[in-house]
């Protein structure tokens, strides 16, 4: 489709222009920060991978080869998926105090599971041919083959859910929703079976993952739904208005119950541990008083679960401030939760009950520079995206109320398609 | 698992009671055996096998021609690591990966010899753990002889394959932009019609030995099949069924 000077594409972009530009100081700080995160993490990635090697720049090893990009990754797919879980709550399941959230979750969606793959992609050291052979020589009993595969069809879902629902398309966007919660659960649980699968990785190997990352995606999601919404009522200097503040609210009561999910698949997971093989009596060992003990306890159990449960218990389900603050500490904890089930995962030497001298210590694994910076590519992503996201479709309420010029745009776009009555797009604003 | 359906105590203490399925499922055992170890009994039940059906059926059984193997004397090797050094000179390996490895055990509360060392590699599973994890097919079992081969051009560098193999058998080679492992020297000797891999060559010891197990006339084929001296597998419980058996002797 052309975009010439006069067309509702080109205005409605500008609209959204002088919106970015007018959002005030501290916006375009932030924008800018992100932005900057965004293309140094990708110069950095592209530096590690295409010019001195990833063996040079990443701290990833033979012995640990899945480290923080990995984590990463998941880490963002799983918030993805949860998004996606939450926001059908309200506009696929009819949950009527889950309605404001959607549109936002949906797009926030989309946004976290494109910085997963962004982040991925530089992780990767061939990604060119996995655009290739993906389809030209599947492997169907791999796990990471069917994730890929589902993945890619749950973005294309996801986008086609946000264009139904801001063209206010209910059926359609229902449609691609439910799909996309199903295309969703089957590829967060076929990253867990990524894992799950590797029965030489005793820590990994059985059906504990896919559940946990399923039940950890619904935690994620109501946490970054709350997080990003307050946020975005902050970049729109506007307070909560009252259905919002109810469905956040609802939110996290919902987030309370799913971080005693977490916390109950946390404690069974230790506790089986602890009547393991050797392998899981090292990991366990590793976790709860080793290298892994301080973000065990600190960032996972007390950052990540029992301070925020008790933040939303203090909220008595009303105030949004500590709900706030519970999401923010959950979000934070879980990027140590997914790096932690990565590398503990692969500490224990494969051959030390031969008790060899090359493997007699437990595999250490520290990020590098380049790894963080990655890492923050993403971060970068998601952030700029957002507040772009939050400007150009004017926090989701005019595409409600008086209809959006982008939602307009579309809608002109998607008649025009078919009929090719082109003097429509022509006559609009 | 195989020999767990099949209840083998009890089929070796009643072995005129074996079912028709039982005895198929037995006759499998030719294809899986390579992954079957209880201090010994690997010798034990391929003989007990041999017993109840007429010699050579389970050697027929293996799936592939020539169905490579090695078995490893641990007990003759002497840690010069000469095999490891005729793996770098024929693979062009680099200083930061390794085909092939020489551990190094001490134990010293032991009576006489203090020190033992390991011989380990790729162990060509037939049920390889790293064909089945990989997504683009990069890595495969050859149908032909059951080496895990590596297409370089596919490797995407996932390494999901390093993660997913028990043996710790593979290693990211920058050089050839793929993940790099040991193929028995087939890219290099085998398929130029040499009939040993370089760390055979290379070790003064004769620990390493090579060859074909679907083939009874061959010496990998009698050190598998005798009951004198115990014959194991590494990681067996993975039950990736290799095909490096380790022995004594």
């Amino acid at each position: 489709m052309g975009c010439p000077e006069n067309s509702s594409w080109t205005g409605c972009l500008k609209d959204a222009g002088r919106r970015v530009f007018s959002g005030g100081p501290v916006y375009l700080f932030f924008l800018g920060l992100f932005a900057a995160l965004l293309v140094a993490g990708v110069a950095a990635g592209i530096h590690s991978v295409y010019i001195v090697g990833s063996r040079h720049a990443y701290g990833t090893t033979r012995e640990i080869p899945l480290a923080m990009l990995i984590a990463t990754y998941t880490f963002f797919v799983i918030t993805s998926t949860g998004l996606c879980l939450v926001s059908s709550i309200g506009h696929i399941f009819g949950v009527e105090r889950f309605m404001p959230i959607a549109k936002r979750a949906v797009l926030l969606s989309v946004i976290t599971i494109m910085s997963g793959f962004l982040v991925i992609g530089l992780e990767l050291e061939n990604p060119l041919r996995l655009a290739v052979y993906l389809f030209c020589s599947p492997n169907f009993t791999s796990n990471i083959w069917w994730m890929g595969v589902l993945y890619a069809f749950e973005v294309v879902l996801l986008i086609l859910e946000f264009i139904f629902l801001l063209l206010d398309k209910h059926k359609a966007s229902v449609a691609a929703g439910l799909l996309g919660i199903l295309f969703g659960i089957a590829a967060i649980s076929n990253l867990g079976g990524v894992f799950a699968m590797l029965n030489g990785r005793e820590f990994w190997y059985g059906p504990y993952l896919p559940i946990f990352f399923i039940a950890s995606a619904l935690l994620m999601g109501c946490a970054a739904v709350i997080f990003f919404t307050v946020l975005a009522y902050r970049v729109h200097r506007e307070p909560l208005d009252r259905p919002m503040a109810d469905a956040l609210a609802t939110v996290g009561k919902l987030a309370g119950v799913m971080l005693a999910v977490n916390l109950f698949f946390t404690i069974w997971r230790m506790v089986t541990l602890a009547v393991g093989g050797t392998h899981e009596l090292l990991v366990r060992d590793a976790l709860v008083s080793g290298p892994f003990a301080f973000n065990f306890w600190a960032l996972e159990v007390g950052l990540g679960m029992i301070l925020p449960f008790a933040l939303i218990l203090w909220s008595a389900g009303k105030r949004i401030g500590p709900i706030f603050l519970a999401s923010a500490l959950v979000i934070f904890s879980s990027f140590f939760v997914r790096l932690d089930m990565v590398v503990a995962g692969q500490i224990v030497p494969l051959y030390w009950e031969l008790g060899v001298r090359e493997y007699a210590k437990l595999n250490a694994y520290s990020p590098t520079g380049h790894e963080i910076l990655v890492v923050l590519a993403g971060v970068g992503l998601t952030g700029a995206a957002f507040l772009l996201g939050e400007k150009v479709f004017q926090g989701f309420r005019e595409v409600e109320d008086a209809g959006s010029r982008f939602a307009e745009v579309l809608e002109d776009a998607a008649q025009e398609l078919p009929s090719a009555e082109k003097g429509k797009v022509d006559g609009s604003p | 698992m195989i020999i767990k359906s099949l209840d083998k105590e009890k089929m070796m203490k009643n072995p005129e009671k074996i079912s028709e399925m039982d005895r198929r499922e037995f006759l499998k055992i030719g294809l899986v055996i390579t992954g079957v170890f209880a201090g010994g009994s690997i010798v034990s039940v391929a003989s007990a096998a041999e017993k109840i059906f007429p010699n050579g059926s389970i050697a027929e059984k293996y799936p592939y021609r020539p169905h490579y193997c090695m078995v490893i004397r641990v007990d003759r090797c002497i840690g010069c690591r000469r095999c490891v050094e005729g793996c770098v000179a024929a693979n062009a390996v680099p200083s930061y990966g390794w085909r092939t490895l020489v551990l190094e055990r001490e134990a010293r509360q032991a009576i006489g010899q203090k020190r033992e060392f390991i011989p380990v590699l790729c162990n060509q599973c037939n049920n390889p753990p790293c064909v089945r994890a990989c997504p683009v097919t990069a890595t495969y079992k050859d149908p032909q002889n059951g080496i895990v081969m590596m297409d370089n051009r596919k490797c995407i560098g996932c390494k999901i394959c390093l993660a997913a193999c028990p043996y710790d058998a593979r290693y990211y080679n920058e050089e050839r932009g793929a993940v790099d492992k040991c193929d028995f020297c087939f890219e290099t000797r085998l398929s130029r019609g040499e009939k040993s891999t370089a760390c055979q060559a290379a070790c003064p010891a004769d620990v390493r030995v090579f060859g074909d197990l679907s083939d009874s006339q061959s010496r990998v084929y009698r050190l598998v099949h005798q009951l004198q001296k115990p014959v194991w597998v590494l990681k067996k419980d993975t039950d990736a069924k290799p095909n490096i058996f380790y022995t004594k002797g």
